[in-house]
């Protein structure tokens, strides 16, 4: 049993040095391909984030962005406005790579709890509403949350915030922390789904009130995944706010929920892998679609549609591909192979 | 005289204007097995679902085990030790047979979300444990052989087992069988009878069935409940409810009762 | 008190228009259960068909050289708006027909080269203009290879995993449809803002102090008779009681002999004949400038005022798009006004949360 976490977190150590490395290779690259990759992993993030409360928990929820905002703003009034007061502190120093270093991981924290606490006032109605309904307040949410972002002067309103110090902006660090984020939340979640815990999610999804039945408290469940799903999709924001180095209120626009919703949709709601691999599909299509011009939109739009009516389940439908996922086949075919 | 593990006092439930269930009366002992019959829309499956609280009584009082259950949701009145299945199979069809179990099961279970995200060695052994006991009582109930595929894939039959397997579970003390019987071949019903028997004697629970096919309560029940227009007509051992007048008027129409 | 009655009256004529919208939603939503994000787009392309409507296609004339010609234009502006209404249905229907029908039924031959060939479109523009010899070489190319393709592929695809579509999954694609629209719009019409000067002579109607434009009152009027129309065919037509019966129960319907797809497609027609109205109107009497997005936030705002009335409920959607409109006005002259656009889904949020289905919907309890 011990065994096991001490593998898991040394696999974990392991690919945050191997990420570093990677990281550090970036500088070889050109800035543009390094923003590409680094906006596939914030992408990756919000996906899997949201797939936590659209497929696994089976809430339809499409406001994704207003988390994603929470996020970046508080990440981002952080580092630009509570740090400098208290930079003297000699671990927080601005520019110390121990000071930034911390710096970063709270903007993360900070911006995952705002999320977080934005997600839990969102869930409340998630108790009530149900498919479409639930899909339209979602959205509304995130509309509200970016209005009041323009709307509020200290940061910034229309004009946004600039000049976020930071070391996720460094070029050699980015790739680093955004997938080191981005890794975390994957095992995370897949943690999650893979415990007898995580499986009254997925019972949330089948069949609520059979869950009911069945001694899962379907009302916590489901505001734990959209609190967890915003946490997670804050980290992003976060991050992104540190990256960019500068964030704007319509960045956050409803294009960006719908997006990821597409995202989640298009990997197979329900499957991790579906969401990291249509997450990474779809930002890096249109890039690649690039020398299309003016078609390019027109070309992602129609072939959206074609995937929806050719494969409604996604890419992936519920299912996983790991290195568990091969086991069981295994396992199954040795032991089960006399079903009626 | 033991005390009653389910005790319904005058409990009555509206839609609107119209009574489903009015002045209901039912008391259960630890241990029994009890029937509850009638015709068509007489409020069967509503007595069912006021007593494991998906509805709340309009009037009325239903205790539980010495714990009034009429403000519980129905993943409290489980975790008292009520279960149920459902009329119309309510499986969680894209699951397996295995993980069906496991989610009942992980109702006694003490871990908690962060252990499950972050992988605690607690959490690893807690998952073992309920995988174990799933894994037993699929086993009890001979569905072992299905336990990898997914429950919607299932025959009708073992479906319905499986719901059976699922409810148990959840450790019931009183288990809540809503037409177990439905939809079998006369096979079928007969296995469900010993299989009813067996899982009384087995996990020492109380059962209440609701049933139509009168030779599965007659056979099983040592005391049966009548409703009719949502009102207990008739209550009594298998014998008794045979030639109670009312019971056949109610079935058979008041002109051949007369 | 005076500033008030002024904006209820501004809050009216907006809601109008919003209710107009808004009824498209409803009806599909109310026969398909699918929020038909592309809405707004056919609103788009209703204005557009009424921009090149009045500046090329009808002889409107100028109003600053005929100062009475105000008369024949009233006429042309009737042709137009007729034009942009059928023009519309057409599209609404073409959707339903290539996106949303083969989300019911599955995709056959003939969707499938559709797509192709929608596909094979802009591909093909890579290498020369549709009508030359090279770009229409390859669309027809492009076109019968991907068409072609897409069934077998997806034959083999549907024997790996089983079919079944979901709401979400409806909703994607309605999505797709709306990016498609927009994007094609900025292809087709350009991305610069167009604008119809005055067709209609405009003047201002004072009432004791409460100024009600000529141009908005047409709207008003024009939106009213479409809906007593719309109530017309839906309560008393065979269609229509044919869409109230699937909205009921489409299986049921099937079964009783409708053909369901026909009174489909015919509710998209109405819907989007109702929405290129609007769009017509908006661009042709109030100054508004038309570009390819022109639909989405009014398309937006519709669609909450449907549901805020209750989703697939036709007079919630009228009632859903005069709140919208009035609380709109009232929020747009207070000194919140830059909260404009958020007030719709403030009072939407708030409104579900006390009547779950909206405001005249019927709540249905899942029966266990």
């Amino acid at each position: 049993m011990l065994r096991g976490t001490f593998v898991r977190f040394l696999g974990f150590a392991f690919s945050l040095a191997l990420l570093l490395l990677v990281s550090k290779g970036a500088a070889y690259i050109k800035d543009y391909y390094v923003s590409v990759i680094v906006t596939c992993g914030i992408y990756v993030i919000l996906a899997v984030s949201l797939n936590l409360i659209n497929g696994i928990t089976g809430q339809f929820s499409i406001g994704h962005a207003g988390f994603y905002a929470v996020g970046a703003y508080v990440g981002a009034s952080w580092s630009l406005l509570a740090l400098p007061r208290i930079a003297d502190t000699p671990l927080l120093k601005i520019g110390t790579p121990v000071g930034d270093t911390i710096n970063v991981i709270i903007a993360i924290i900070l911006g995952a709890g705002a999320a977080a606490l934005a997600g839990f006032v969102v869930g409340i109605p998630s108790l009530r509403l149900r498919g479409d309904y639930l899909a339209i307040v979602t959205l509304g949410f995130g509309e509200v949350i970016r209005v009041i972002f323009l709307n509020m002067d200290a940061v910034g309103a229309a004009r946004g915030l600039t000049g976020i110090p930071s070391i996720v902006s460094n070029h050699d660090m980015s790739i680093f922390w955004v997938y080191g984020v981005a890794i975390l939340v994957i095992m995370l979640s897949k943690n999650l789904i893979g415990s007898v815990r995580g499986l009254s999610f997925l019972a949330v999804r089948e069949d609520e009130i059979a869950a009911d039945a069945m001694g899962v408290n379907t009302t916590r469940v489901k505001v734990t995944a959209f609190v967890l799903g915003s946490a997670f999709a804050g980290a992003a924001g976060s991050l992104y706010a540190h990256f960019a180095t500068g964030i704007s209120p319509d960045v956050f626009d409803m294009n960006t929920s719908i997006i990821i919703t597409t995202m989640v949709v298009l990997g197979g709601t329900g499957s991790i892998t579906g969401s990291v691999l249509a997450a990474i599909m779809l930002t890096a299509l249109p890039e690649w679609l690039r020398f299309l011009q003016d078609y390019r939109m027109v070309i992602f739009s129609t072939t959206l549609i074609v995937m929806m009516l050719t494969r409604p389940q996604g890419i992936f439908g519920h299912r996983e591909i790991s290195f568990a996922s091969f086991k069981r086949r295994k396992r199954a075919v040795i032991g089960g192979g006399e079903a009626p | 005289m033991s005390p009653s593990l389910l005790q319904v006092e005058n409990v009555t439930k509206r839609f609107g204007g119209l009574a489903a269930v009015s002045g209901l009366n039912i008391n259960i002992q630890e241990g029994e097995l009890v029937g509850l019959i009638g015709p068509n829309g007489a409020g069967k499956t509503t007595a069912f679902n006021l007593l494991t609280g998906v509805y709340d009584p309009s009037e009325g009082n239903i205790v539980f085990d010495g714990n009034s259950i009429n403000p519980l949701k129905p993943y409290q009145v489980t975790k008292l030790g009520m279960a149920r299945t459902f009329q119309n199979i309510r499986l969680f069809k894209e699951l397996t047979s295995l993980e069906n179990v496991k989610i009942a099961c992980n109702l006694r279970s003490k871990s908690g979300l962060f252990a499950a995200i972050f992988r605690t060695p607690s959490m690893i052994e807690n998952d073992r444990e309920i995988e174990q006991k799933s894994l037993d009582l699929l086993a009890a109930l001979n569905l072992s052989h299905v336990a990898s595929n997914r429950a919607g894939d299932l025959a009708y039959g073992l479906q319905r087992r499986l719901e059976i397997a699922r409810a148990l579970a959840t450790q019931p003390k009183l288990l809540l069988l809503d037409e177990p019987a439905a939809g079998m071949n006369p096979q079928e019903k007969q296995e469900l009878r010993e299989l009813i028997q067996d899982i009384r004697t087995r996990f020492n629970v109380t059962i209440m069935l609701i049933e139509h096919d009168m030779k599965v309560v007659m056979g099983l029940c040592e005391r049966i409940y009548v409703l009719d227009y949502g009102q207990i007509i008739a209550e009594g051992s298998p014998e008794d409810i045979r030639s109670n007048p009312k019971v056949i008027a109610a079935y058979l129409g008041q002109e051949e009762a007369e | 008190m005076q500033a008030l009655v002024q904006q209820l009256i501004y809050g009216i004529q907006l809601g109008s228009l919003y209710a107009l919208i808004a009824l498209g939603y409803t009806m599909v939503y109310g026969v398909l259960k699918l929020i038909n994000f592309a809405h707004g787009d056919v609103y788009m392309v209703g204005a557009y068909v009424g921009f090149y409507a009045c500046t090329s296609w009808l002889p409107f004339k100028e109003l600053a050289t005929n100062p009475n010609a105000g008369g024949t234009n009233i006429l042309l502006a009737i042709v137009a708006l007729l034009l942009s209404m059928a023009i519309c249905a057409v599209l609404g229907m073409t959707i339903e027909r290539f996106a949303y029908r083969p989300l019911r039924n599955g995709l056959n031959e003939v969707d499938a080269i559709f797509w192709g060939f929608a596909i094979a479109l802009p591909i093909s523009s890579k290498f020369g203009p549709l009508f030359s010899v090279k770009g229409g070489l390859a669309f027809i190319v492009i076109g019968v290879i991907l068409g072609f393709l897409m069934r077998p592929v997806m034959a083999y695809m549907r024997k790996r995993i089983k079919l079944s579509s979901s709401r979400l999954n409806a909703l994607i694609t309605a999505i797709g449809v709306s990016l498609a629209l927009e994007n094609s719009g900025l292809l087709v019409f350009g991305s610069d803002q167009k604008f119809i000067g005055n067709l209609i002579p405009e003047s201002n109607w004072n009432f004791g102090g409460i100024q009600i434009n000529s141009g908005q009152f047409i709207i008003f009027c024009v939106s009213i008779i479409l809906m007593a129309a719309l109530r017309f065919i839906v309560l008393y037509t065979r269609r229509g009681k044919a869409m109230r019966a699937i909205s009921h129960d489409i299986e049921a319907a099937k079964l009783m002999g409708i053909d369901t797809d026909k009174v489909i497609s015919f509710t998209f027609a109405l819907g989007a004949s109702l929405a290129g109205a609007g769009g017509m109107m908006v661009a042709a009497m109030t100054h508004v400038k038309v570009t390819p997005l022109f639909g989405l936030q009014p398309g937006l705002k519709a669609f909450v005022a449907a549901v805020l009335g209750g989703a697939g409920n036709i007079p919630g959607a009228v009632l859903g798009g005069i709140i919208m409109g009035v609380s709109e006005a009232y929020v747009a002259g207070s000194p919140y006004s830059t909260y404009k656009d958020a007030i719709a889904f403030c009072l939407l949020i708030i409104v579900l949360l006390v009547r779950p289905a909206g405001i005249l919907g019927k709540n249905v309890a899942e029966k266990v």
